[in-house]
């Protein structure tokens, strides 16, 4: 059989015209551009956007920090992205955010709420409680909407593959609603709460949801331990920031080398905060708004009715106050709490109802060396314990039942360790 | 024209709307087309039923997403049937159609006859992904359509409550619905101009929608690896699920313009893969 050439007859091209050897290597030349030059475009845009920050007129440390202080944002609404690497232990089944495969569905985040969470008040185990959920941000990349509209009004949710998780709060209201098991959890506000700004500890950063208020926190603990300072300019969310740099100062064992503030050049709203582990890598949280505007959220934003057939569940206020002290490193029910040294360097001394580590000496070796495999063996003057480790913070279980937790290294540990043992 | 008259497939090259036309029409009266079609329509079927029949436990946890809603308000049977669907079955008869376009011409000796004709390689070509497009979309409407009606039928309809806990009347809903299905839809497109492309490779139809289907499943394997979590944002199935960040309140345009462009990408270096391919190979059948 004939073949039948390419040069066939094709209105683009001359009836006849001899196949040139080069013109394939032409013509599979075009996709291979078209790879180029979308490589190109995803690697070289942010990188050109990232040149230089914008110009600004230059300002001191104070003024900057009093701007932060006395910014007056209360409508708001933006997307958020939260990125935190606190180098937790890696432990038998957590999904990382990237886990839903390819079938997505809803309950993967559930599957991550510790579940020593739900036994605690026996009732009020709704997958809509937010305990769980806030908890989840401690780990992976997420991105949460949020809106605000004055002190009383606020909104975030959570977004996840094919649901969403809702916090909202009306006045009096506060709702939360999770789509993927389709229930809601509500709950009375006291009136003069002024959501979490008041509440959150130190440890309890992770629980704040907006730069500003982790911002916020920071400023607050600024006294004679910590440096702040003014690091040029920068771009965030398309709008003109300054860098405040706050970095502890004369605390040897933190772990902490700087958390970075990037500030709203306009309205002194902090627009990312990322805060550095002395050890180097990729920032340990790392919260910054990817678009933000500051006009008036449209008031049906802050409405919420749960649909029919929806599992409710009503929390009791008290509860609700609970929550709010939940800690991704508080041991259960602690009978004592003190804080030990001051500043960047201190550590919190809690008393754990059992003792950890006794419990594993007799036990059988298998139980040890799973232990073995996230902690590490240290004594002191205090005796024997275990460290566990993560990028920031670090916690020291003796076998006498007390757990030392702060933002030190582990030789910080021992040293406030032997320090307690002494008295 | 005397010349193309002679030949049997001669009524394909009437005008350039009928060409298109024509090729539309020979991919849909296929009984292959129609058992796919079939098979897709079946899905909302089946998991309405098995829902209802599971409703005395007060909705299913787990599994696909949207699964929990179907028994409040039937037309999320739509977006849990889509979501079903997506990552194989809808993909896998969009393969068979894009794999089998070229390259199944070309096996059953009809391909030469086409380009006897004065269409043009290029022309054919676009056509041919043209119709491949198309049904891609009708693809996606069968599911639509039959997941609306078993929707209707089995389960109360109403409002409709959006991820955020925001309650839209119907109308807005059903939009949202269709909004949805285009969305699920153009998603496809990359992976279809990826089975034109490996269609002009070869001669063998089978060959090409084996290769097209196996090609599917690798890339969605490399997508639950975790070691492998920096490809995943360039595999043409990574922003598939943004389709349901229409169902947000307000919509999250992120994901789903990330996979429109993605979706562009594929279609523009495969299409033009396909093309280079096409373009300068001898056809010997």
């Amino acid at each position: 059989m004939a073949q039948i050439q390419p040069s066939s007859p094709t209105p683009d091209e001359p009836q006849g015209a001899p196949r040139k050897p080069g013109r394939r290597a032409v013509r599979y030349g075009v996709p291979v551009a078209v790879v180029g030059l979308t490589a190109a475009t995803v690697g070289l845009v942010p990188a050109l956007a990232d040149t230089g920050g914008p110009d600004l007129p230059d300002v001191t440390a104070e003024e900057l920090v009093a701007k932060v202080a006395g910014a007056e944002t209360d409508q708001l609404s933006g997307t958020v992205k939260i990125k935190t690497d606190l180098g937790l232990p890696e432990l038998p089944g957590s999904v990382g955010s990237d886990g839903g495969g390819p079938f997505g569905g809803g309950p993967d985040g559930e599957s991550e709420a510790p579940s020593g969470e739900k036994g605690k008040d026996g009732e009020g185990s709704s997958p809509a409680a937010p305990e769980g959920r806030l908890m989840q941000l401690a780990s992976g990349e997420h991105t949460l909407r949020v809106a605000m509209d004055g002190p009383e009004r606020q909104r975030v949710s959570l977004v996840e593959k094919a649901a969403e998780y809702n916090i909202i709060r009306n006045g009096a209201d506060v709702w939360a609603y999770d789509s993927g098991s389709n229930s809601a959890w509500h709950t009375k506000a006291e009136p003069g709460a002024h959501g979490k700004a008041d509440k959150g500890s130190k440890e309890g950063k992770y629980a704040d949801l907006t730069p500003r208020e982790a911002a916020r926190q920071v400023l607050k603990a600024a006294d004679g331990t910590t440096s702040v300072s003014v690091d040029g300019t920068a771009k965030v969310a398309g709008r003109d920031a300054y860098q405040l740099v706050v970095a502890p100062k004369k605390a040897e064992h933190t772990t902490v080398k700087d958390a970075r503030i990037s500030v709203d050049a306009k309205t002194g709203t902090p627009l990312k905060f990322t805060l550095g582990a002395r050890e180097g890598g990729n920032p340990v949280v790392d919260v910054a708004y990817s678009d933000v505007d500051f006009g008036k959220p449209s008031a049906g934003s802050f409405d919420f009715k749960p649909p029919k057939g929806t599992d409710v569940t009503e929390a009791k206020p008290e509860d609700h106050r609970g929550e709010q002290k939940a800690k991704p490193d508080a041991a259960p029910g602690p009978e004592s709490f003190d804080i030990l040294g001051e500043g960047w360097g201190s550590v919190a001394k809690l008393k754990a109802p059992g003792a950890l580590g006794a419990g594993s000496e007799d036990g059988d070796s298998q139980a040890e060396s799973m232990l073995d495999g996230f902690t590490e063996k240290v004594s002191g003057e205090f005796g024997d314990g275990r460290v566990v480790s993560t990028r920031v913070v670090n916690a020291l279980l003796t076998d006498d039942g007390a757990v030392y937790v702060g933002a030190v290294t582990k030789d910080g540990l021992v040293e406030a360790a032997n320090a307690a043992a002494e008295k | 024209m005397s010349q193309v008259e002679t030949v049997p497939q001669a009524p394909r090259l009437r005008g350039a709307p009928g060409f298109l036309g024509s090729e539309i029409r020979l991919t849909f009266r296929r009984w292959r087309t129609v058992a796919m079609l079939a098979v897709l329509a079946a899905v909302p079927v089946l998991v309405g039923v098995a829902v209802r029949i599971q409703t005395s436990d007060g909705g299913a946890a787990g599994g696909p997403a949207f699964l929990s809603q179907i028994t409040n308000n039937g037309l999320f049977l739509v977006f849990a049937s889509l979501a079903a669907v997506l990552p194989f079955f809808l993909p896998m008869t969009v393969g068979v159609v894009a794999g089998d376009s070229v390259a199944g011409e070309a096996g059953s000796g009809t391909l030469r006859y086409l380009l006897v004709a004065p269409a043009g390689r290029t022309r054919l070509l676009a056509v041919k992904f043209a119709a491949t497009v198309v049904f891609c979309f009708a693809a996606t409407a069968v599911v639509l359509l039959a997941a609306l009606v078993t929707g209707v039928l089995l389960f109360p309809v109403g409002d409709v409550t959006l991820l955020s806990g925001t309650t839209v009347p119907f109308a807005e809903g059903l939009l949202r619905a269709l909004a949805v299905a285009a969305a699920v839809a153009l998603s496809l497109v990359g992976f279809a101009a990826l089975g034109l492309f490996v269609s002009t490779l070869t001669g063998s139809g089978i060959a090409a929608m084996a290769t097209t289907v196996g090609l599917l499943m690798t890339v969605q394997i490399l997508g639950t690896v975790p070691q492998l979590s920096s490809v995943h944002p360039y595999l043409f199935p990574h922003h598939w699920l943004s389709f349901a960040d229409l169902l947000r309140d307000p919509v999250y345009w992120d994901g789903l313009l990330r996979n429109f462009g993605l979706q562009a990408v594929y279609a523009v270096v495969f299409g033009s893969a396909a093309w280079a391919r096409f373009t300068t190979r001898d056809i010997t059948a």
